[in-house]
C-alpha cells in the first residue's frame, strides 16, 4: 500500500491552498485527490467576477481564482490524481479511492486534509409538494448546466431561495435569455450577500418576495407552474391569498450541506450546527491526523476565507507532522450563545495556538445596531457595536493569545441587543 | 397477428408477460409510458406482505401467500434485491388486543407461517426504537422488502430475452373484439391479437369497459410516503405496521431493501388517474402518523416524497379481480395491496389462464435465470479491484450519494429494455437516489445518456413524453 504523508481530499479552492500551503512547510509526499476532471471545484462553474478582492486585490472570475491556485501546483509538482473518488476513509487513515485511471486502490496516509466542499439541499429536504416533473434544479446544477455545458434549463423561472446561488442564478438566467419571474425566500430576509441582492437582481428587475414559499408544484411531465404562499415567523405558510406562477423552471437555492459522509466513516465528530467536523484552532478534527477546511468545515460566503483557511490546515498538518505528530489539549471550548449559532474552532489549544487566531462564526438572525460581545469564562472581554449583523454574512473576531486569561476553560461569543 | 398481448408493464403485467413467456407464443406488452414500471408499481411501500391481513378465503389473501413464498427463490433466479426482514403490527391500547388477536388468527388461517404475538418488553427487545406507548405486537417473521422497480424490470427483461416484444411509448387508444380476434389501437397504429390480458392498473376500468357488458370503476387511492436517506435505514430493521384502530388505518415505517427509511402511506381517494403528486395534509399525516410508531424520526433528513395511485375497485367484492371476463379477453384488475407480493403468483395464475385457453404449448429453451446488473459496492475489495482493471468504467463513480459508477449506467442504458432517460438510469442503478437527488449526477448522467443513445442533449427527458430536461441552447433566446 502506498504510502503519503499528507492526503488531500478534494481539488477545489480548500484542497489546492490546502496543499500549496503543506508543501511551501516542506512536505513533499502528498496527494490530491479530485473527483472531477479538472481541478479547481465549484469554482469552474462561476464564470462570474467577484472572486479574490481580499486575496489578491482584484475582481477575477472563479475559473481565474482557481486558475491562480492550480499554477502554483503545477509549479510547485504537487501530485494529483483526477477522476479518483475516494469511497471511504478508515480511522487510521486508509483511504479506499477508485478513478478510471488508477482503478481501485488503497492508500496510507500520515496525515489527511478533508477538502470536500458542501452540496446543495434538493427539493425533497424542503418537503415541497407537488408532482415530481423535469425542470426542478438546485441552483448550483442549473450553474453547471448553463455555464460548463451551454444548456438552457428552461426559459420561465422561478426561484426559492435568495442564497448566493440562486442569486447569481437570477443574473445568469437573465443574461442567457431566461425570464426570472421572481425570486421568493421563506425567510423575512435574504441569505444572500447584500451586492448579491444589488447586482442581481435589483439591476434587472427581478422582485424578491421574502417571507414568501413554494407551496405547490404543478405539471406532472415539465413544470408547468407553480404557487406561491406568504409564511409566518414559523415559515408556515399562511393560509389566504396564494399566487399560481406559470413556469417551467423551478431553480432551488435553498441552503448548503457540508459533505461529510467521508468524515463519519472516519470517525470525525461533527457539530450539529454547522454540520461540519468539531475542529482545534489547527483544524485538527477529533480523529488524530485529519484537518478540515474549506465549505466542509463550514459553509463560507467568500472563497477568499476558504483559501486562508486552508492554507492554514496546510500548514498545519506540515507542522503535526514534523512535530512529531502529537496530540493537542484542547481544553479551552468556544461556544456561540444568544444569537451566535456556532464558532469555529469549537476548540482551542492555549500552548498551540498562534499569537493570533481568527474565529469565525454566524449570526442567527438579523441585528441592527446591536453589540457583539466576547467572554472569556463568565467576564465580558470585549464588546462590539455592529451597525448591521446578518446570517449571510459571517463574522469573525481575532483573539490574542496575550489577552488570555491563566484560567481559561469557556469562551463564548454573543449577541447582546441594545435597549432602546 | 399476435397471440397475447398484455397492456401494462407493470409488476403485474411484466410477471404475466415472464410466465407466459415460457410457451410458444407471439406475445407483445404495451405500456403507455416510455419504460416499465413506471405507474403503481414504482411507488408504493416495496413490501412483501407475509398475508395476514386479507380477508380468508380471497384471492387478496390466496395470492399473497403465495407470492410471499415464490419472492425468495424468484430473486435468486432473476437477481433482484428482496431482504425477508420480517414484520411487526403495534397494538398502541390494550382495548385493542382483540383486533390483534383478529389479526394473528386470519394470519394462520391464510397459512402464514411463524406468527407470534409479542408482549412489550419481547417487542421493544426487537425493536428498541418503537415507541413506548405500544403495549404488544403481531410478529410476523416472513414479511419482507423488495425493490419494485428491481423485480418489475428483472421480470421484463427475463420475458424479453425469452421473446416477448415489449412496446414503449404505445398507449392503448381503443380496444375492440373483430371477429375471433382483437384489434388494439394505438397511437402507433393497430394491432392485432388472438388474446388480451388487461393488466392497467388504474385504467384497468376502462378497458374492461370495451370488451364486457357488466361495467366496474377503479377509483384512484392514493398514498404519500416520505423516504429518509440511507444513514436512517437501521433505525428499524424490521417492517413497522399499526394496527387499524384510533389512528386510522395506520401508516408503516419500513427500511429499505437500499438501506433507506420509508413512511407511509396516506389513503385518499380521487380521481385523477394521473394525479401522483404529493400533498402538504398527506405529507403531514404520513410523517404525524410514522411518528406513532417511532418517536425519533430525524425528519431533516428526508430526502425526498413521493405518491402513489393503488387501484381500487369499487364494485365488488374488494379483492383482486383475476379471470377471464370474454372469450380471450383475460384481467386482473384491482391489484391494490397487496399487488405486488402476489404478482408472481398473478403472473403464474393468469399466464396458466391464458395458456390453456388458447392451447400454447412450453418451450423448451426458456431461460429462467436472469443475471442483473453488476454492483460493484456486493463485490470483495480484490473481486472489484478486478472489475475496475477489466473494465475502467466501473472505477469512475458518477453518482457520489450512491457511488454509483460509470460501467452501472452503462449496461443500465445497454440491456434489453435498456434506460432512456433518467428516471430509467435511476430505478436501474440508482444513480440519483441519493440524499443530493441527482443535484450532482444529472447533468453527468444526461451526459451519458446522450453519447451512448445518440441523441442531444436537448431530447433527453426526466421520464419520457414532455419531461424535457433542457430546452435549449444558452443564448438561442437572445
Amino acid at each position: 500500500m502506498e504510502t503519503y504523508d499528507i492526503v488531500i481530499v478534494g481539488g477545489g479552492p480548500a484542497g489546492l491552498a490546502a496543499a500549496i500551503a503543506a508543501k511551501k512547510a516542506g512536505i513533499d509526499r502528498l496527494l490530491i485527490l479530485e473527483r472531477d476532471s479538472e481541478l479547481g471545484g465549484i469554482l469552474n462553474q462561476c464564470i462570474h467576477s467577484g472572486f479574490g478582492l481580499h486575496t489578491f486585490g482584484e475582481e477575477l472570475t472563479g475559473p481565474e481564482y482557481a486558475d491562480r491556485y492550480i499554477r502554483q501546483v503545477r509549479e510547485l509538482n504537487i501530485p494529483c490524481q483526477l477522476q479518483t473518488m475516494v469511497l471511504d476513509i478508515s480511522p487510521e487513515r486508509v483511504l479506499t479511492v477508485t478513478g478510471r485511471e488508477h482503478g481501485l486502490q488503497q492508500i496510507a496516509a500520515r496525515a489527511i486534509i478533508l477538502a470536500m466542499g458542501c452540496r446543495e439541499r434538493p427539493r425533497g429536504a424542503l418537503n415541497i409538494p407537488g408532482y415530481r416533473p423535469a425542470g426542478i434544479y438546485s441552483a448550483g446544477t442549473a450553474q453547471r448546466l448553463v455555464n460548463m455545458e451551454g444548456y438552457l434549463p428552461g426559459k420561465e423561472i422561478v426561484i426559492l431561495g435568495s442564497g448566493d446561488i440562486g442569486l447569481i442564478m437570477a443574473r445568469r438566467m437573465s443574461l442567457e435569455g431566461a425570464h426570472v419571474k421572481v425570486v421568493a425566500e421563506v425567510l423575512p430576509y435574504s441569505g444572500g450577500l447584500k451586492r448579491n441582492i444589488a447586482q442581481c437582481l435589483d439591476d434587472f428587475g427581478i422582485p424578491l418576495k421574502l417571507s414568501h414559499t413554494v407551496i405547490d408544484i404543478d405539471g406532472k411531465e415539465r413544470v408547468r407552474g407553480i404557487t406561491l404562499a406568504e409564511v409566518d415567523e414559523n415559515r408556515r405558510p399562511i393560509p389566504g391569498p396564494e399566487e399560481y406562477i406559470p413556469c417551467d423552471t423551478l431553480l432551488l437555492s435553498v441552503g448548503l450541506l457540508p459533505e461529510n459522509e467521508l468524515s463519519s466513516s472516519a470517525g470525525v465528530t461533527l457539530d450539529s450546527v454547522t454540520g461540519g467536523p468539531v475542529v482545534t484552532e489547527s483544524l485538527l478534527t477529533s480523529v488524530p491526523g485529519v484537518f478540515a477546511c474549506g465549505n466542509v468545515l463550514h459553509v463560507h460566503d467568500l472563497v477568499d476565507f476558504v483559501s486562508e483557511e486552508a492554507s492554514r490546515a496546510g500548514s498545519n498538518a506540515a507542522a503535526y507532522l514534523q512535530g512529531g505528530e502529537k496530540a493537542e489539549d484542547a481544553s479551552v471550548c468556544l461556544v456561540g450563545k444568544k444569537g451566535v449559532r456556532y464558532t469555529v474552532p469549537q476548540l482551542l489549544d492555549v500552548h498551540q495556538m498562534p499569537e493570533q487566531l481568527t474565529v469565525r462564526f454566524r449570526v442567527g438572525q438579523s441585528y441592527r445596531d446591536a453589540s457583539l460581545c466576547v467572554w472569556f469564562n463568565d467576564t465580558c472581554f470585549r464588546r462590539i457595536r455592529k451597525r448591521i449583523m446578518a446570517p449571510g454574512e459571517m463574522e469573525q473576531f481575532t483573539l490574542r493569545r496575550a489577552d488570555l486569561p491563566a484560567d481559561l476553560h469557556t469562551i463564548t461569543f454573543t449577541v447582546e441587543e441594545d435597549a432602546k | 397477428m399476435y397471440d397475447v398481448i398484455v397492456i401494462g408493464a407493470g409488476a403485474v403485467g411484466c410477471s404475466i408477460a415472464r410466465e407466459l413467456s415460457r410457451y410458444q407464443l407471439r406475445l407483445c406488452v404495451l405500456d403507455k409510458n416510455e419504460d416499465v414500471c413506471e405507474g403503481t408499481s414504482k411507488a408504493n411501500s416495496a413490501i412483501v406482505h407475509a398475508g395476514f391481513d386479507a380477508l380468508p378465503g380471497s384471492k387478496k389473501a390466496r395470492f399473497n401467500v403465495l407470492g410471499s413464498q415464490m419472492m425468495e427463490e424468484l430473486s435468486h433466479q432473476l437477481d433482484f434485491a428482496y431482504r425477508r426482514n420480517g414484520a411487526l403490527v403495534l397494538c398502541f391500547d390494550e382495548a385493542d388486543r382483540p383486533k390483534l388477536q383478529e389479526l394473528y388468527d386470519r394470519g394462520v388461517t391464510n397459512g402464514v407461517e411463524g406468527l407470534r404475538i409479542l408482549e412489550k418488553e419481547a417487542l421493544h427487545a426487537m425493536e428498541p426504537a418503537v415507541t413506548q406507548e405500544a403495549v404488544a405486537a403481531l410478529y410476523a417473521p416472513t414479511s419482507g422488502i423488495v425493490c419494485p422497480f428491481g423485480m418489475t424490470i428483472a421480470m421484463a427483461e427475463n420475458a424479453c430475452e425469452n421473446g416477448a416484444e415489449f412496446r414503449l411509448n404505445t398507449e392503448v387508444q381503443s380496444l375492440r373484439r373483430a371477429g375471433d380476434h382483437f384489434v388494439v389501437t394505438t397511437a402507433a397504429g393497430d394491432l392485432e391479437t388472438r388474446a388480451v390480458i388487461n393488466a392497467a392498473g388504474v385504467y384497468g376500468d376502462i378497458l374492461h369497459n370495451q370488451i364486457c357488458e357488466k361495467q366496474v370503476h377503479i377509483v384512484p387511492r392514493k398514498g404519500e410516503y416520505c423516504l429518509l436517506d440511507r444513514k436512517d435505514g437501521h433505525l428499524v430493521d424490521h417492517t413497522v405496521f399499526q394496527l387499524p384502530g384510533k389512528l386510522g388505518k395506520g401508516i408503516l415505517v419500513t427500511p429499505t431493501v437500499h438501506g433507506n427509511l420509508l413512511m407511509g402511506p396516506t389513503a385518499a381517494d380521487q380521481d385523477a388517474r394521473e394525479g401522483t403528486n404529493t400533498t402538504a395534509a398527506g405529507l403531514a399525516e404520513s410523517i404525524s402518523k410514522a411518528r406513532c410508531s417511532v418517536p425519533d424520526l430525524p425528519l431533516r433528513d428526508v430526502i425526498t416524497s413521493f405518491a402513489g395511485l393503488r387501484a381500487h375497485l369499487v364494485d365488488g367484492e374488494d379483492d383482486f379481480v383475476m379471470q377471464q371476463s370474454a372469450p380471450g379477453y383475460f384481467e386482473a384488475i384491482g391489484i391494490e395491496s397487496p399487488g405486488l407480493t402476489a404478482a408472481p403468483a398473478i403472473g403464474v395464475y393468469m399466464a396458466q389462464l391464458a395458456a390453456e385457453s388458447l392451447h400454447l404449448s412450453k418451450k423448451e429453451n426458456f431461460k429462467a435465470q436472469r443475471k442483473g446488473i453488476v454492483n460493484p459496492q456486493e463485490l470483495s475489495f480484490p473481486e472489484r479491484q478486478e472489475l475496475v482493471r477489466q473494465n475502467p468504467a466501473y472505477g469512475n463513480i458518477i453518482c457520489r450519494c450512491e457511488q454509483i459508477s460509470e460501467g452501472e449506467i452503462l449496461d443500465a442504458i445497454h440491456r434489453p429494455l435498456g434506460a432512456r432517460s433518467l428516471d430509467g438510469v435511476k430505478r436501474r442503478v440508482r444513480a440519483g437516489s441519493g440524499r443530493c437527488q441527482g443535484g450532482f449526477c444529472g447533468p453527468r448522467v444526461m451526459e451519458l445518456l446522450s453519447r451512448e443513445l445518440k441523441e442531444p442533449m436537448t431530447d433527453l427527458t426526466k421520464s419520457g413524453g414532455a419531461s424535457r430536461l433542457v430546452v435549449g441552447l444558452t443564448k438561442e433566446e437572445l
